[in-house]
């Protein structure tokens, strides 16, 4: 059988470009390093756009250096960033942006340089990119943007707040820096109230107080005893999660199935 | 409040001293056998100076040892029964503890789990008290107490009461966002026999009223922009399986019917449990249906998202659901012509009759193939589950290797070594309650954990 050079099948090797042949194409030894936040991530994207190159590697600051490609710094600057930012929702879509935004949060060691692989598939391909589902690129951004949005819901879901002089505290331990996603979902929910948040695996916390937001990073969260009261609303609020049960219907998988059991930690029914 | 008479000033007292825990934990006990707790259908944003938002999609806040969902505190207001109905634990005649909560109270305990991030919102049902008019009353002033009082925004499922003035249920349905009002029991002759005190029309008559609300309100609306909602979520109905003899297909009928003429949002199912003994009632050691309440359940589903008919599902010749497959296949089976389906050519809701597909799945492949030819390989990619579908599907005109091309295999196929066995078997020989012969997955989805 012949497979010749036919017109058919460079189109389909153009079309869509795996990674691979990307980084054919454009590949350089050269490692990004950036500060860390999404807009350092967005002139990362600007740079290897206008640089026509790919980096064979993303990295932040404070991450260990890995790599033995020499190390190229992407100073943060936000009028690239905005360009990006901007493009992304004109050129590909506002779909592509949630998902990239979602993946940026992720924990996944290779995540820069996934977003970049994609956001380059963006913008050949359009607001069409998010339907490529079976492309690997397209999938890997998905699968981890889904576990990301997944994770802030759990805690929207499971998070519990005690009250500490007036303030409701809560402590979460996500897997993901899921807390950027989910303050906006209790300043809706309680706009009268003054909240606190803290993340301790990422120690970082969110304040909500007399309307204002503020996001900071805090090493140590050092909490009083419980009043007598709120003791009560815990005691009243344990009750009704033993009593609520049906005897007959126990099943303790089905249980750990939609409330997975790292969740409980930090839940009042299980202290 | 006029003061009780006669013997019942004593359980009257004792109802006064009682604390909040003691009530909670009566009145919670009370109410956990309706299986609603969904906090769905509304969405309502925030507002200055108020308290909650309310989602469509609902958000359940925790999962109890039975594995159900937690979403709202769900607590009677009361079950102190004026009625005796024999499946009720809350029956006049039957020996418990009572308790009803004063309005304040109950407010201040669903406000306070709330901003605690427990629940979601409210689900107040009650015995009947006194008389329908006064539980109404009560119940009205609890839910006025956190709308107006607390100006709280939140989800609120309130069950309404047979025998209320209809002015009553209005002014209960402006304030809630779901109304409900159980079936109880799937046919006339069943609430005969075992709730003497309610008749099928004293049950749908109310839920008729119920709809009618919605249609006058959705008008008005129209009219005057800020008119409150009337349950702008809509109602919902439950009913017991297994107390009675009726058969799935007249349930399955008379959920369709539910669905059509009253525009129910939801229709609950639950497995009975013997929670007394009884003259007309299943004996006490009788186990739960749950295989059969989840079949149910998947059956409801496929009336509402996969755009089956009730009479597709079951007929009077076979008038009970296989209990060792899922309708869907069960019905893929018994129309084994109408497959196999190209998944690049197939419209949606061809796809949405494949077994194993759900409406996510397919929405992907709808998605998918516009950008091109989908292989088996691609559906793996995007996470399409193929453990029930490659029997029903090709890709580019080809099945799976070595897929069976006729029903007995593919039952062969998707049920596991015993169950097969047991297929062989006559029907009348398995039973019903023996959970070691199903799926594994039917086992721990068995419990409405859907819901």
């Amino acid at each position: 059988m012949h497979y010749g050079t036919d017109l058919a099948a460079t189109e389909i090797i153009d079309y869509p470009a795996a990674p691979e042949q990307v980084r054919q194409q454009f590949s350089s030894n050269i490692a990004y390093v950036y500060d860390g936040s999404f807009e350092g991530l967005l002139c990362c994207v600007y740079e290897s756009y206008y640089q026509k190159e790919l980096p064979s590697a993303i990295f932040s600051y404070d991450q260990a250096q890995e790599t033995l490609f020499p190390a190229k710094e992407i100073a943060t600057n936000r009028t690239s960033a905005q360009k990006v930012l901007e493009s992304i929702g004109r050129k590909i879509s506002r779909e592509a942006l949630k998902l990239v935004r979602a993946c940026y949060f992720s924990e996944k060691k290779d995540r820069e340089i996934m977003i970049l692989e994609f956001l380059r598939l963006g913008y050949k391909i359009g607001s069409a990119v998010t339907n490529m589902l079976s492309h690997d690129t397209v999938r890997a951004v998905t699968k981890t943007a889904l576990t990301v949005q997944r994770e802030s819901h759990y805690h929207v879901e499971f998070l519990r707040f005690s009250e500490y002089d007036g303030v409701m505290v809560a402590i979460i331990e996500p897997k993901n820096f899921v807390l950027p996603m989910m303050y906006a979902h209790f300043c809706d929910r309680f706009p009268s109230e003054q909240f606190l948040i803290y993340d301790k695996s990422h120690k970082h916390a969110f304040i909500y107080q007399n309307g204002e937001k503020s996001l900071i990073p805090l090493e140590h969260l050092e909490l009083p005893k419980l009043s007598a009261k709120e003791e009560k609303y815990h005691e009243l609020w344990k009750r009704f999660y033993d009593t609520i049960a049906i005897e007959g219907r126990i099943n303790h998988k089905l249980r750990m199935n939609n409330m997975p059991k790292r969740y409980w930690t930090h839940m009042t029914e299980f202290q | 409040m006029p003061p009780p008479d006669g013997e019942q000033i004593d359980t009257y007292r004792e109802e006064q001293e009682m604390d909040v825990l003691e009530k909670l934990t009566i009145l919670s006990d009370a109410a956990k056998y309706d299986v609603a707790c969904t906090s769905s259908g509304v969405d309502r944003g925030g507002a200055p100076g108020s308290i909650g938002n309310a989602y469509a999609s609902g958000i359940c806040h925790s999962f109890s040892a039975d594995g159900r969902c937690i979403s709202l505190l769900k607590v009677l207001l009361s079950n102190s029964c004026v009625y005796d109905c024999s499946y009720c634990v809350n029956r006049k005649s039957n020996d418990v503890g009572r308790a009803t909560f004063e309005p304040h109270e109950l407010a201040d305990l669903m406000i306070q789990f709330y901003k605690r991030n427990y629940i979601e919102g409210l689900f107040l049902s009650s015995a009947v008290v006194r008389n329908p008019d006064y539980t109404c009353e009560q119940m009205i002033e609890v839910l006025s107490l956190i709308r107006n009082t607390y100006r709280f925004r939140g989800y609120i499922h309130v069950k309404a009461i047979p025998g209320a003035d209809e002015k009553l249920l209005t002014a209960l349905g402006l304030l809630a966002d779901r109304m409900s009002i159980n079936l109880e029991l799937p046919s006339n002759e069943s609430l005969k026999l075992l709730a003497p005190d309610k008749s099928r029309e004293s049950i749908l008559e109310p839920m008729r009223k119920i709809t009618t609300g919605i249609h006058e309100n959705r008008t008005d609306l129209v009219k005057y922009r800020h008119t409150p909602k009337f349950v702008p979520a809509g109602q919902s109905t439950q009913m017991i399986v297994g107390a009675s003899p009726e058969t799935d297909y007249h349930i399955i009928n008379l959920s369709a019917a539910l669905y059509k003429k009253y525009e129910l949002k939801r229709v609950f199912y639950s497995a009975y449990m013997p929670v007394l003994a009884g003259r007309n009632l299943p004996a006490l050691e009788t186990k739960p249906q749950l295989l059969r309440e989840h079949r149910l359940y998947q059956a409801d589903w496929l009336l509402r998202f996969y755009k089956f008919e009730a009479a597709e599902l079951l007929d009077e010749k076979k008038p009970n659901f296989n209990l060792l497959i899922d309708p869907k296949c069960n019905w893929a089976l018994n129309h084994y012509d109408n497959f196999p389906v190209e998944v690049n050519k197939a419209p949606y809701e061809t796809l949405l009759r494949v077994p194993g597909l759900g409406v996510l799945s397919v929405q992907k492949i709808v998605k998918a193939r516009r950008m091109g030819v989908l292989d088996f390989i691609d559906l793996k990619k995007m996470g399409v589950v193929l453990k029930r579908a490659q029997y029903f599907i090709t890709c580019k005109g080809k099945t799976i290797l070595g897929i069976p091309n006729n029903p007995e295999s593919v039952l062969r196929g998707l049920l596991s070594e015993r169950s097969w066995e047991l297929a062989q078997a006559p029907m009348d020989q398995i039973s019903l309650f023996d959970h070691s012969k199903s799926t594994r997955e039917d086992l721990v989805k068995c419990i409405t954990g859907q819901i």
